[in-house]
């Protein structure tokens, strides 16, 4: 099928990946792999409390240490003019505090030593006097008027920020989508309605690998080359030149081999400029990688979502209107990473998978004394936020109706006759079989036995839960009419290459975290060539060898640059008509591409492939007029829109009332992610999002007590979900096209993790319905699961209840 | 302090600090960057190397608690060109993404099956359960592990059908 769609030759499908070959062998390179002749380590100074005037920084006894080489503070930082930099949302972030210090863990000064033990001793001999503040710490208090001010300054006169509204100056946004009359006027006359208080925790995406960067500066030349974790290195690049004045075409950025990213390696961090400036300062090679509590306690966070929901729906379960109202917590600077237009990213799609009449969201977003970030860990712009919402409400519909909440959802599941379909609040699905996968997801499972066991065992007095989710999702951002990041464009680039004898470069502008770009990259071009993919290497990661492009985020890789990879390809192939033409001598019309060659109409036969064209493409051959010799090609892709993956989730869990215990027995995914390259690895992303699922719904949480210390500053605190917790998946697939993405492609990276939080919570509390227990915020670990069966629900992101 | 450590058969003699963790005598002594370090607090294994015969975190070992004694790492896994069986099985069974976590994935596999040549699913996760995979969910893992039982003789490595274990998928 793929073939006939794509006049591909058919090097899709599950072959092994070629990055495994080193890292197998424990030959990957990670930024901290990295070192350089003269190279010195940095260590940063961070802040213990959450809410702090700086009064006085003495850093003399660790100038003193015999191995330390120099340490910078926020005001070395401000006379070079790099004490704050800009965000990914038009904000500005302390580099190095100055006046305060605005959450736990922010970095104060940078310590660069002989090597990294001596860096960290002298950051004992640094003094630092505070005077302590009051701290915001419940974003729900944000906005009183006798609360603590964040963001002092914003207000200071030589910095007054016109949008800063006055009634209240920890407030950072208001907006809105959807049609709020129409909505409010469903509901009025709504047979039914449900709604429920929802907090969606701050989380954090702890890839691994933390985040680290070897900065070299010289002097000299003037180039600036950074070894950096970074999801998108030519964002970057911009991003460095714009901070440092240094002309962008002085900046290299190589992004090695990155363990993990998951959106925490998308931002640009203060440690990174921090070694930019201390590498300018020493003339020497500077590293710095954060341990894990700086990871969890100061790179971005992810949710932090305070949210109303109410769905409206007919006596018998026709699902009408969604609203919500939604508080996010934003922490201390506004860094979320989304296209710029939309402060709360793609929460919008909360009107899910179902046909609705109207639909109004508002989003209000504050600053509190917590680290910033928010749009981050494979939560494709806000979108897991809004799955779940919706997921939660359709569950609660279900069970206030009397319906099953499988049959509630085939009733009301969008139509394959409605793609593409326009939703209440403005996105245009391109395209859908949504009944299929249920009908699917529910077959694998066994729905109708598993009600029927579940009965049996509440009869015995089991807590047996089964739960529901079906996400439709938003991937590739995106369309540059709409989608910007910091005034950049979400396009990509792909330049290929391919040698006389046929063997082929492709340089993109994404970048891998682990999802085997290398391989998948190479399939894709070798696909449209008719070659094999190991006739095709791929370049990434390195912005000397590769073409501008916004990284990989968002799910966006194959949607975006996986299509200017086609099109490269495809103008290759075009080219190769005409050269083929002339080595053939007949008009490059006579020629049709057929099983990865131009082959003769009529005589295929004769015919000629992609290597041999190459030769001859730079050989002596009289070319046609207008082809200048060679194949080589580049394309930029502009996605016209987003592609939409969608899937059925179905999670049984067993829970134990007396300790609050969850088990999860089953996960059952159903994923429709347009055509798949090399259905093994979209499997594997698959399988990493349910444990995402699990790990969120079940165990998650970065909470704070009242003075703003962080509870999940470490993995013995923030819990991860390890082999004993997540179940085999049982998966199944179902293929519908994107209509307008060259392949039929669409994202799959963050599907499982957007779609399976929601049935996880499904299935706990549909394992408590006899206890009455109607819904209870994550993670749902045995503490909260137990306080929720005694009807004394927690809030789980803060430490006090 | 003096330290002499034999890794993956050849012996290394340092002065180091005495609080010198041993996965940074690995790293930045001896250049062996195979092993990663993680999370300080020996929860997510991404550290795991052998001291003589048993599977250790080795971001909470010193390095003079090595003094005279083996460690194997990841780089000490293949018999020359020939993979270990649980190499090819990572590589069969597409049994890591990023790579960060499966060094020290590889290394308690191996032990495993060293003492239990035919383990079952569940102890294969209950030998992997100290440590963290942000990728995979575990269970591309688990199936690694399980082929490599499958393919390893009694005797020795068997020699994969073609390249690095791509001859096959459970």
């Amino acid at each position: 099928m793929h073939d006939r769609d794509t006049g591909g030759n058919g090097a899709y499908g599950s072959i092994p990946r070629k990055e495994d070959a080193r890292f197998v062998r424990g030959q990957g390179t990670f930024v901290d792999d990295i070192t350089l002749p003269g190279m010195l380590h940095g260590a940063i100074l961070r802040s213990p409390v959450a809410h702090a005037r700086i009064l006085s920084v003495d850093a003399s006894a660790a100038l003193a240490h015999p191995r330390v080489e120099a340490v910078l503070t926020g005001a070395d930082l401000a006379e070079r003019g790099l004490a704050w930099m800009p965000t990914l949302s038009a904000d500005v972030q302390a580099v190095l505090a100055t006046d305060k210090v605005r959450f736990q863990g922010q970095e104060i000064a940078f310590v660069v030593a002989q090597d990294r033990y001596a860096a960290r001793d002298a950051l004992e001999l640094i003094a630092v006097d505070y005077e302590m503040l009051p701290p915001v710490i419940d974003a729900r208090k944000a906005l009183d008027p006798d609360a603590p001010v964040v963001r002092d300054d914003l207000v200071r006169d030589d910095v007054v920020r016109d949008d800063v509204p006055a009634r209240a100056r920890n407030h950072i946004f208001d907006w809105s989508a959807g049609d709020k009359a129409a909505a409010d006027a469903v509901f009025a006359a709504a047979a039914v309605t449900v709604s429920c208080d929802m907090v969606y925790p701050r989380s954090h995406p702890a890839p691994l690998e933390t985040c680290g960067i070897v900065a070299d500066h010289n002097a000299v030349t003037g180039q600036l080359t950074l070894w950096s974790t970074s999801q998108a290195p030519h964002a970057h690049r911009t991003l460095y030149a714009m901070v440092t004045g240094l002309p962008e075409h002085k900046i290299r950025i190589v992004s090695p081999d990155l363990g993990g990213g998951f959106g925490n390696k998308v931002p640009l961090y203060p440690g990174y400029l921090c070694a930019v400036a201390a590498s300018m300062v020493t003339g020497r090679p500077v590293k710095w990688v954060e341990d894990r509590s700086e990871n969890l306690m100061s790179t971005t966070f992810a949710r932090d979502y305070h949210m109303h929901g109410e769905i409206a729906a007919t006596a018998d379960g026709r699902i009408l209107a969604l609203r919500a109202r939604v508080l996010a917590d934003h922490g201390a600077f506004n860094a979320t990473a989304q296209p710029a237009k939309f402060p709360a990213g793609f929460f919008h799609i909360f009107t899910g998978s179902y046909d609705l009449e109207a639909a109004f969201c508002e989003v209000t977003g504050v600053y509190t004394n917590k680290a910033p970030g928010g749009v981050s860990y494979s939560c494709s712009f806000r979108i897991t936020e809004a799955v779940y919402l919706v997921e939660r409400l359709t569950d609660m519909l279900a069970r206030e109706l009397g319906i099953d909440p499988a049959e509630l959802r085939m009733r009301n599941l969008l139509r394959p006759e409605q793609f593409p379909y326009t939703c209440p609040t403005g996105w245009q699905y391109d395209s859908g079989d949504y009944p299929r996968a249920l009908k699917l997801a529910l077959d694998i499972a066994g729905y109708d036995d598993l009600r029927r066991e579940q009965a049996e065992r509440r009869a015995r007095g089991e807590y047996m839960g089964i739960g529901i989710s079906f996400f439709t999702e938003g991937v590739g951002a995106g369309p540059r009419s709409h989608m910007d990041i910091l005034g950049l464009g979400m396009a990509d680039g792909a330049d290929l290459r391919v040698h006389p004898t046929g063997k082929a470069v492709l340089a993109i502008s994404v970048q891998t975290q682990g999802q085997g770009h290398e391989t998948t990259f190479a399939q894709i071009v070798a696909h449209e060539l008719g070659l094999t993919p190991d006739d095709v290497e791929v370049v990434h990661g390195d912005t000397d060898r590769t073409p501008f492009g916004l990284g990989t985020y968002g799910s966006r890789s194959t949607p975006v640059s996986g299509a200017a990879a086609v099109m490269a390809a495809r103008k290759v192939r075009d080219r190769a008509r005409l050269v083929a033409a002339a080595m053939l001598e007949l008009s490059a019309d006579d020629l049709e591409w057929l099983d990865g060659k131009w082959r003769v109409r009529g005589d295929p036969d004769q015919a000629a492939g992609i290597a041999e064209i190459a030769m001859a493409a730079h050989s002596s051959l009289e070319l046609p007029e207008g082809v200048e010799g060679h194949l080589d090609a580049s394309a930029v892709y502009n996605p016209p829109n987003l592609t939409f993956p969608f899937g059925a989730y179905i999670c049984v869990t067993d829970v134990d009332p007396a300790t609050g215990e969850v088990k999860v027995r089953r996960f059952i995914a159903v994923d429709d992610c347009g055509v798949r390259i090399n259905p093994m690895i979209v499997e594997g992303q698959v399988h990493r999002g349910l444990a995402d699922g699990i790990g969120m719904a079940l165990m998650q949480a970065i909470a704070f007590d009242e003075a703003g210390n962080c509870l999940g500053g470490s993995f013995m605190d923030y819990l991860l979900p390890t082999a004993m917790e997540c179940p085999s998946p049982e998966l199944g697939t179902t293929v519908t096209p994107s209509p307008h993405h060259p392949i039929g492609a669409k994202g799959v990276g963050e599907s499982a993790t957007v779609g399976s939080p929601a049935a996880v919570v499904n299935s706990v509390v549909d394992a408590l319905a006899p206890l009455g227990v109607v819904h209870a915020d994550m993670p749902l670990t045995p503490a909260n699961v137990w306080l929720a069966i005694q009807g004394r629900p927690v809030r789980a992101d803060l430490a006090v209840s | 302090m003096r330290v002499t450590v034999t890794v993956n058969g050849t012996g290394y003699t340092r002065e180091v600090e005495p609080r010198l963790l041993l996965i940074h005598f690995l790293r930045d002594e001896l250049g062996l960057t195979g092993s990663h370090w993680g999370c300080d607090t020996s929860n997510c294994g991404a550290c795991v190397v052998w001291l003589d015969e048993t599977p250790v975190k080795s971001c909470t070992v010193l390095a003079p608690m090595a003094d005279g004694r083996h460690v194997r790492t990841v780089e000490g896994l293949s018999r020359g060109a020939v993979l270990d069986p649980v190499q090819q099985g990572f590589a069969a069974c597409h049994g890591l993404q990023c790579g960060f976590c499966t060094p020290g994935m590889m290394l308690t596999a191996r032990w495993l099956l060293d003492r239990n040549p035919d383990p079952s699913e569940a102890e294969v996760r209950e030998a992997i359960s100290g440590q963290i995979c942000r990728c995979t969910g575990y269970e591309n893992i688990v199936r690694s592990v399980l082929w490599a039982a499958r393919h390893e003789s009694a005797g020795g490595y068997e020699a994969p059908d073609r390249g690095d274990g791509a001859d096959a998928r459970p």
